[in-house]
């Protein structure tokens, strides 16, 4: 039986990456995802040119079947990036997807620029967090022509392969992903977190800091699965098919609607946790076993659509 | 609160004690079922919500003690009984109590707070516990009455023993060869001196840390310790001193909110 995936030329362990902003921020917390969790890659939190602070608490909190976060991209800037990066390669193989975003064009190509001197294996994009838009406005990945500007920036400062991270809050996420394909990127991962709120009832107070956050966990897993099958309708390059998977099942279905690789968030907190990702490949596995499937590479789109 | 939820519970401010210039207690009557060395996330609606550890719990209530140091625990300082304020938690692992043991706990300044409850508890589980809660000076000494077997330090000597905790200890495990077990909280450079002294005496210890949190329950990555990788929150913020002494940047540095490391 073979769990490997090969994505965009490189091997992962098995198909499953943490996404962005779950335990990413440090350089050791990624090595323990691998080596202690045992996930296939890892993906790190998003970082800017400058170092941020984020929004102040509360921003991040759960109801039963959702995670909502306003966390507001806190990192401690490229330059130390460079720094948790260069430890983790140090210590660790399994694949690294180094994540950027940045308030304009021109700042994208920067922080593409610097972070490529930590040599990740990928670079995502991050053109979807709907948690700063007091900041900067609507998000890149909800126009084709500004997701298009700052695909080809991206490629243009760097010789790493990239991966474009869109938003569920579009009304035809096929087309933005065509949109970022034909400007040059290699992969797509979707989906970022939707947008939402939530008011507590006692104090009639918005609960998140910030008022609005980006929803995530269990309860988006039906739309996250819908966006990445319609994306593999659209374009030919692999997806990483990320939303509210917390179990093995979840990260076949994810595998059978189109994705090769599988982001895991939320689900670190909602799978049952630290041994969430062995459980998964446990389950996994005997799925696999019970039905007779010899290569995990099978599942990717491999839905049956007879129209 | 149902399982997977970690909404804040809102609950009103049942009581508030000023125990120094700088510490007020706060008692919430909620069945909170918390270890000592446990913390709750309290959210301050439209200020913050912080990291704060249980001072005190029955059955029907707990306290949480704090230090005023910047803006949430200032908005706290002004808030009045009656005043709502939302809990998380009770989140992480906490101290581990080994019935009838003799034990030694070490507080520095604010670190007292959950080592009261842990002293309370750990009577109960029939330990004899010996408290040692050191402050700059005497009016910033924590729960000087609060366990029957005080000793105060100061460091100007205005009340007890004048000194660190350290040398305090120091001085109780020598005299004392039958202390199992030592547990501390407090400023980190006092805990490592703590960590020490309990390896010269060969007696095992708990120590708890400090750092910067968003979530508080696993999920963020931000109180991530090097070179484990693992997080406080969740792993800690209690540990043995086996495991402190594999954390190598305790007592050393610590990442603040963005993710920035500074020197201790
Ligand atoms: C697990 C855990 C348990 C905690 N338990 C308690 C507790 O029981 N009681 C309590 O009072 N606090 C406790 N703290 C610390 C508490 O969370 C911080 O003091 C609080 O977050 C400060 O928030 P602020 O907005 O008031 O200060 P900020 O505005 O965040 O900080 C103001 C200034 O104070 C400094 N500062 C922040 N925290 C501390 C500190 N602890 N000591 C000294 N300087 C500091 C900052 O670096 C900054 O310069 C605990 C922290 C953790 C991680
Ligand atoms: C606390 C938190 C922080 C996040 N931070 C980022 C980020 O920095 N960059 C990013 O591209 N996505 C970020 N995301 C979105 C996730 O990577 C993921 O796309 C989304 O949560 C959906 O997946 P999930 O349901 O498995 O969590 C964050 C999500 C959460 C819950
Ligand atoms: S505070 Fe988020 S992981 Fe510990």
């Amino acid at each position: 039986m073979n769990t490997k995936i090969t994505f965009l030329g490189k091997e992962f362990a098995n198909s499953i990456v943490t996404a962005s902003g779950i335990l990413g921020v440090t350089g050791a917390t990624m090595v323990n995802n691998v080596k202690e969790k045992g996930v296939g890659g890892v993906t790190m939190k998003s970082v800017s040119v400058e170092p941020r602070e984020g929004h102040p608490n509360p921003t991040i909190t759960t109801g039963e079947h959702f995670m909502i976060n306003a966390v507001g991209l806190s990192n401690a800037g490229v330059e130390n990036s460079v720094k948790e990066i260069k430890y983790y390669k140090e210590n660790c193989q399994a694949p690294l997807i180094a994540s950027v975003f940045a308030g304009d064009i021109k700042e994208f190509g920067e922080v593409t620029k610097k972070i490529s001197e930590a040599s990740p294996d990928f670079i995502e994009v991050n053109i979807s967090c709907p948690n700063v838009e007091d900041e900067f406005g609507k998000p890149f990945a909800a126009d084709p022509q500004l997701a298009t500007a700052v695909t080809k920036i991206v490629k243009e400062n760097t010789d790493i392969k990239v991966i474009v991270k869109l938003s569920p809050n579009v009304e035809n996420i096929g087309k933005i992903a065509q949109a970022v394909e034909a400007a040059g990127a290699d992969a797509i991962c979707a989906v970022n977190t939707f947008n939402g709120t939530l008011i507590d009832v006692r104090t009639r107070e918005f609960v998140l800091h910030n008022k609005f956050g980006g929803v995530s966990g269990p309860a988006i897993k039906p739309m996250a699965v819908k966006a990445v099958y319609d994306i593999s309708q659209a374009v030919k390059i692999p997806i990483i098919g990320t939303g509210g998977v917390t179990t093995g099942q979840d990260v076949l279905e994810m595998m059978l609607a189109g994705a090769t690789l599988v982001g895991v968030g939320s689900g670190v907190h909602f799978g049952g946790g630290k041994d969430v990702f062995k459980n998964m490949m446990g389950e996994i596995k005997e799925i696999m076993e019970e039905e007779g499937i010899e290569d995990l590479m099978e599942m990717i789109g491999g839905v049956k659509s007879d129209d | 609160m149902k399982n997977n939820s970690q909404q804040p519970t809102i609950l009103p401010i049942k009581k508030i004690v000023q125990e120094t210039p700088a510490i007020k207690t706060y008692t919430f009557e909620h069945k909170l079922g918390a270890e000592p060395g446990q913390f709750v996330m309290l959210w301050i609606p439209r200020v913050d919500q912080k990291p704060i550890s249980i001072s005190r719990q029955t059955d029907s209530s707990f306290d949480l003690s704090v230090f005023k140091v910047g803006k949430a625990t200032e908005a706290l300082f002004d808030m009045k009984e009656g005043d709502k304020v939302g809990i998380s938690g009770p989140y992480g692992r906490g101290f581990n109590i080994e019935p009838k043991k003799n034990i030694v706990l070490v507080g520095g300044g604010c670190g007292s707070a959950p080592l009261r409850m842990l002293g309370e508890e750990a009577e109960k589980a029939g330990c004899k516990v010996t408290f040692i809660t050191g402050a700059q000076t005497s009016k910033d000494v924590l729960f000087k009455d609060a366990l029957s077997d005080t000793c105060i330090t100061t460091d100007d000597g205005s009340a007890g023993f004048k000194g660190f905790t350290t040398q305090k200890l120091a001085e109780i495990l020598t005299e004392n060869k039958d202390t199992d077990k030592v547990y501390t909280c407090g400023p980190e450079v006092m805990m490592k001196g703590v960590v020490d002294v309990c390896a010269k005496h060969k007696i095992s210890c708990e120590i708890s840390m400090e750092r910067y949190m968003k979530c508080g329950f696993g999920i963020c990555g931000q109180c991530a310790v090097d070179p484990l990788g693992i997080c406080i929150c969740k792993a800690g913020p209690v540990f043995s001193g086996e495991m402190a002494a594999k954390i190598t940047e305790f007592g050393q540095y610590h990442r603040d909110k963005a993710g920035v490391k500074h020197e201790l």
